[in-house]
């Protein structure tokens, strides 16, 4: 009885972390866009929902590619400029979009391997308080009512 | 009596109003197709690389009413977003019986070789054309549409590039009409479009 419990204790000891993650932390709506045969990079896109009473922050996602950063875009007087971001804030109870025109992934060095329809991308996103968080880009074709 | 009167004055008035806008659309022909940058030289010559590789000028590239955006193909964001807007409109305009051009200009002569930006330009539209150069090529085609671009430091191989995203609408004869912005839909694109071309006809 004794031993049976302590295995349970150590089940829940070991799910416990990964079960607060997935309660605080949704992802939805993970995308890619297809790219040119010759493409270097790819933008990824996703909505992060904070579903749990503290606020959280996006500060890393690792994917199969020779280099994965977290990006924003900011346009004044009509220039856009592009930067590497440290960490995006996630906030409580808030949904944050990775969309065109502002937060986005971008997956580097394609290297002749372009995103093609239908194709997935996995990748592990990393939170300072929810840890780790896999999730999966479907690559789809570019059309006006998913890039907008 | 008064029936009388009140047709006349309403003629006259008729008369002036029809004076009136006759002046206005005689001073200012491209005022009913929307907004327009009145007084920048926007447009003029250029040399630039064709997605064959063979060097291309600008009366070669310009041959009817034609989109031009500047930007970079190392860029998954708004240069693929602000493209697919520019060919969606094309392929609007194509509807209603238009037909408009649109052309890429790198302004990454470095990495975006012809191939590059050919490939990345089909992915929009087959017919959309891509255009690169030397550094000097697109510098020169840059300051002819005033535009601005600057590749940011720190990274020889993986660097971002500040650029300007308006689209210019441009004629073969009469050269710059207007230019969009980026929260300017498709829609918006071909409506204005198909206005300037109407109103040169």
């Amino acid at each position: 009885m004794y031993f049976k419990k302590l295995a349970a204790t150590a089940i829940f000891t070991l799910l416990a972390p990964a079960a607060w993650a997935d309660a605080a932390i949704t992802i939805t709506n993970a995308k890619s866009f297809e790219t040119a045969p010759s493409a270097m990079v790819g933008g990824g896109f996703l909505d992060i929902t904070n579903t749990g009473t503290e606020d959280d922050r996006l500060i890393a996602i690792i994917a199969d590619f020779p280099r994965v950063e977290l990006h924003t875009t900011e346009f004044t007087d009509g220039i856009a400029r592009m930067m590497h971001v440290d960490g995006i804030p996630i906030p409580a109870g808030a949904t944050v979009q990775l969309a065109p025109g502002g937060f986005h992934v971008m997956f580097m060095g394609l290297q002749g391997d372009p995103l093609e329809d239908g194709e997935t991308i996995p990748a592990t996103l990393v939170f300072e308080k929810s840890g780790e968080v896999e999730i999966t880009f479907d690559v789809v074709k570019r059309d006006m009512q998913t890039s907008n | 009596m008064k029936p009388i009167i009140f047709g006349a004055s309403t003629l006259i008035l008729a008369g002036a109003i029809g004076i009136y806008v006759l002046q206005v659309s005689t001073t200012q022909p491209d005022a009913p197709c929307g907004d327009t940058a009145v007084g920048a030289t926007i447009g003029g010559p250029f040399t630039l690389i064709a997605e064959t590789g063979e060097t291309i000028t600008d009366a070669e590239v310009i041959t009817k009413p034609t989109l031009v955006y500047f930007g970079y193909t190392f860029c998954p964001d708004v240069c693929p977003l602000d493209s697919a807007r520019n060919a969606q409109a094309t392929y609007l305009l194509e509807d209603r019986g238009y037909d408009v051009g649109s052309v890429f200009i790198s302004i990454d002569p470095e990495r975006d070789t012809p191939q590059i930006v050919g490939d990345f330009t089909d992915n929009f539209h087959e017919d959309m054309l891509g255009l690169t150069g030397t550094s000097a090529q697109v510098r020169a085609a840059s300051q002819a549409y005033k535009t601005y671009y600057r590749a940011q430091e720190g990274d020889d191989e993986y660097y971002l590039v500040d650029h300007s995203t308006q689209t210019y609408l441009m004629f073969p004869d009469t050269g710059f009409a207007t230019f969009f912005r980026r929260d300017n839909t498709a829609d918006d694109i071909a409506d204005t479009t198909a206005c300037f071309i109407d109103a040169a006809r």
